[in-house]
């Protein structure tokens, strides 16, 4: 069989020799390594007080989008739901009222909008699928709960803080930093 | 009764309780484990006739060593469950009054013999158990039978070896 | 009735110092399992405890907790006083060594002199040896009470290492006794302080060497933790037991850990001599507590090497374990004692 690298070394089946009998240098060898891993750099990260940036691609808990007058972006093409593999997403359509203009910006909006992070598998084709902009994979992860029914998010979970009239945690939820 | 004495009363009664039960419990674990408690009341009489080093090296060897060989016997042939062996009732006979016998022949030397009339043990005082007393003695009046005996461990330890390494 | 007729001050003195020695070792225990998850995770490139309080120093009283609230299982078929008093040995006779050891010189205040020394007997380290022979009764009883094989396997284990490796310690001391010519602690720290002598490293290296490997085997300290060793018997001697007497054992490790520590800096390293400095031209009472504090730093530093020795070697294998103690250090210490012999008649008689 040919060696697939040319790393391994064959392990050496001589007897000892009287310095390696003696243990002792081994020891003091080794003990002089593990003393240097003292003062290395720790790459632990002290969670809830740091965490590590996520990457610019990553695929976290769903956000319901809005436009910068606060409406709501999706019109319950259903989309994201045909997209879906795990077929996480469930919605219902509602047609728009005179007087809701500032709610939603197309005629027809999501009445109910809930998906069930149980079966998501966070893969990013209901993004991919929008073609509103209305639904994003955000950098934070779902929370672990004791109850199946709490992991159904409702519209209310999903969607993103209104810029108009919290425009702090719009921000915050964006990832932007805080507008002074 | 001065504290020594109490010391002294407890410390017999301590052995003597710890020597009854030995014989008398029915898990060999807890023999050994009250001929431990013996061990250490007889150390205790040594501390009180100012032989420190004879208490420390009867703690060290047998109560250390010696016990804890035979609580590894013990241990590892399992007699937890007592297994009773009927005994002979003629034996029984035979040894009670052998034992008998032999405790009223110690009773009677020791209450004739010359050295002991009159006397009464000596607490916190003499020097015979200490270290560098005990090492002269040993090594001057008493260097003879000192050195066969250490000549008679060493071939029990070479015995022990070669018994070891039959297989 | 002249039962009462002693000296209480003295008696309330020593009662103080046991109080006091009693509360530090456990101190210094409690702080020695904090240490020891800390220099564990510095080695492996980790944090170590950092959550109960400030660095985690609250860490060690957490676990207290935890072990006290635990639920105190005793197995059914076990023995049940023998159980219960495994642990109690283990703990005491961990205690009882510190009863000789010399933590400081003299201090004096008003016309009363108190020595820093519990009992200053003239067979000081033969006592150590007669309580670390008796510790190795905690483990068997709790190991066979369990009525659990494996436990049973590591009691005994761990008796016949303690037993292999007293013989080399023995032989190892016997030399440094020949230096001596004394079995009082005391006496041996003083003559180390004593101007124009050195400490007893230098005199006995080998002979400290052969020590120190035997005191890691005695306190069942890795690389010779095989009474516990969980890949191959669970958890060990300790494995049915829960709760405090769980915490117990574990706690007597640390004991033992630091008391032989103490005894190690006492034998070979001068004990409450501080370096370099004549202590008779200063305060005896700053001085004395000034030794205290050297007794205790190199003490520290010695628990420190049980901890790196811990985390950088492998277990022993146990056949492995019985050639060093039988075929390598026993030897070994026996050509140390005939050539401190040979050497001390031929030039310092």
């Amino acid at each position: 069989m040919q060696a697939l690298t040319q790393k391994s070394k064959p392990v050496s089946r001589e007897p000892m020799s009287l310095m390696e009998k003696i243990y002792l240098p081994a020891v003091l060898k080794g003990m002089s390594i593990t003393f240097s891993h003292m003062f290395k750099k720790k790459p632990t990260v002290r969670y809830p007080e740091e965490t590590r940036p996520f990457s610019p691609v990553f695929r976290g808990l769903h956000v319901l989008n809005r436009d910068e007058e606060g409406r709501e972006n999706c019109t319950a093409c259903g989309l994201c739901a045909v997209a879906c593999p795990a077929e996480a997403i469930t919605m219902e359509a509602a047609e728009r009222k005179e007087g809701e203009e500032h709610l939603y910006r197309e005629e027809k909006y999501a009445a109910r909008y809930e998906i069930n992070m149980l079966r998501c598998i966070f893969c990013g084709l209901c993004e991919e699928a929008c073609p509103k902009d209305a639904i994003y994979l955000s950098e934070t992860f779902a929370p672990a709960s004791f109850a199946r029914k709490e992991l159904v998010y409702a519209k209310n979970d999903l969607l993103i803080p209104n810029p108009k009239t919290e425009p702090e945690a719009f921000a915050k939820a964006k990832g932007l930093k805080p507008i002074k | 009764m001065g504290i020594l004495q109490f010391l002294f009363w407890l410390l017999s009664a301590v052995a003597l309780t710890g020597a009854i039960m030995v014989l008398a419990s029915k898990n060999p674990v807890h023999s050994v484990l009250w001929l431990i408690v013996v061990f250490f009341a007889i150390s205790g009489h040594y501390v009180l006739l100012n032989a420190q080093f004879l208490a420390v090296v009867n703690l060290i060897v047998y109560a250390g060593a010696i016990m804890v060989l035979f609580l590894f016997v013990i241990m590892l042939m399992n007699l937890n469950t007592v297994i009773e062996t009927r005994k002979n009732l003629w034996m029984k006979a035979a040894g009670i009054i052998s034992g008998g016998i032999l405790f009223l022949i110690m009773i009677s030397v020791v209450r004739s013999s010359a050295d002991m009339v009159s006397r009464t043990a000596q607490l916190k005082e003499g020097s015979i158990g200490l270290i560098e007393t005990l090492g002269k003695v040993l090594f001057t009046q008493y260097v003879v039978p000192f050195e066969i005996s250490s000549v008679l461990f060493l071939s029990a330890m070479v015995g022990a070896v070669v018994i070891g390494k039959k297989d | 009735m002249n039962l009462l007729a002693f000296d209480w001050a003295l008696l309330i003195e020593k009662l103080v110092l046991i109080a006091i020695i009693i509360t530090i070792s456990l101190v210094v225990a409690m702080y020695a399992t904090y240490g020891e998850r800390k220099v564990a995770a510095w080695m492996q490139d980790r944090v170590g405890p950092n959550r109960a309080g400030p660095f985690g120093i609250l860490q060690p009283l957490a676990d207290g907790m935890k072990l006290f609230f635990k639920e105190e299982i005793i197995p059914n078929s076990s023995n049940k006083f023998l159980f219960i008093l495994g642990p109690c040995l283990a703990m005491l006779t961990a205690m009882m060594t510190s009863a000789i050891i010399p933590w400081g010189s003299e201090l004096r205040i008003g016309d009363r002199v108190i020595s820093l020394q519990i009992a200053d007997i003239n067979i000081g380290i033969l006592y150590v040896f007669g309580v670390v022979s008796m510790g190795v009764y905690g483990i068997m009883i709790g190991g066979w009470a369990s009525n659990n094989k494996f436990s049973l396997m590591a009691a005994l284990r761990g008796a016949s290492q303690v037993i292999s490796y007293e013989l080399a310690m023995g032989i190892s001391l016997i030399a440094l006794l020949m230096l001596t010519g004394s079995l009082s602690l005391k006496t041996i720290t003083e003559q180390q302080m004593a101007p124009g002598h050195y400490w007893n490293v230098l005199y006995q290296p080998l002979g400290f060497l052969i020590f120190f490997v035997c005191a890691l085997a005695e306190c069942n300290r890795a690389p010779f933790d095989l009474s516990e060793a969980e890949s191959e018997l669970n958890m060990g001697y300790h494995q049915e037991y829960s709760s405090m007497k769980l915490g117990f054992f574990l706690f007597s490790e640390y004991i033992n850990m630091f008391i032989s520590s103490v005894i190690m800096a006492t034998l070979f390293f001068g004990g409450y001599d501080i370096p370099f400095i004549d202590e008779s031209k200063y305060n005896p009472n700053l001085m004395a507590w000034l030794g205290v504090g050297a007794l205790m730093v190199k003490a520290l530093i010695f628990i420190f090497v049980f901890m790196w020795i811990r985390w950088t070697l492998p277990r022993f294998r146990y056949d492995q374990l019985m050639n060093l103690g039988w075929k390598a250090l026993i030897p070994l210490a026996l050509i140390n004692m005939v050539i401190t012999a040979v050497v001390i008649l031929k030039y310092f008689n």
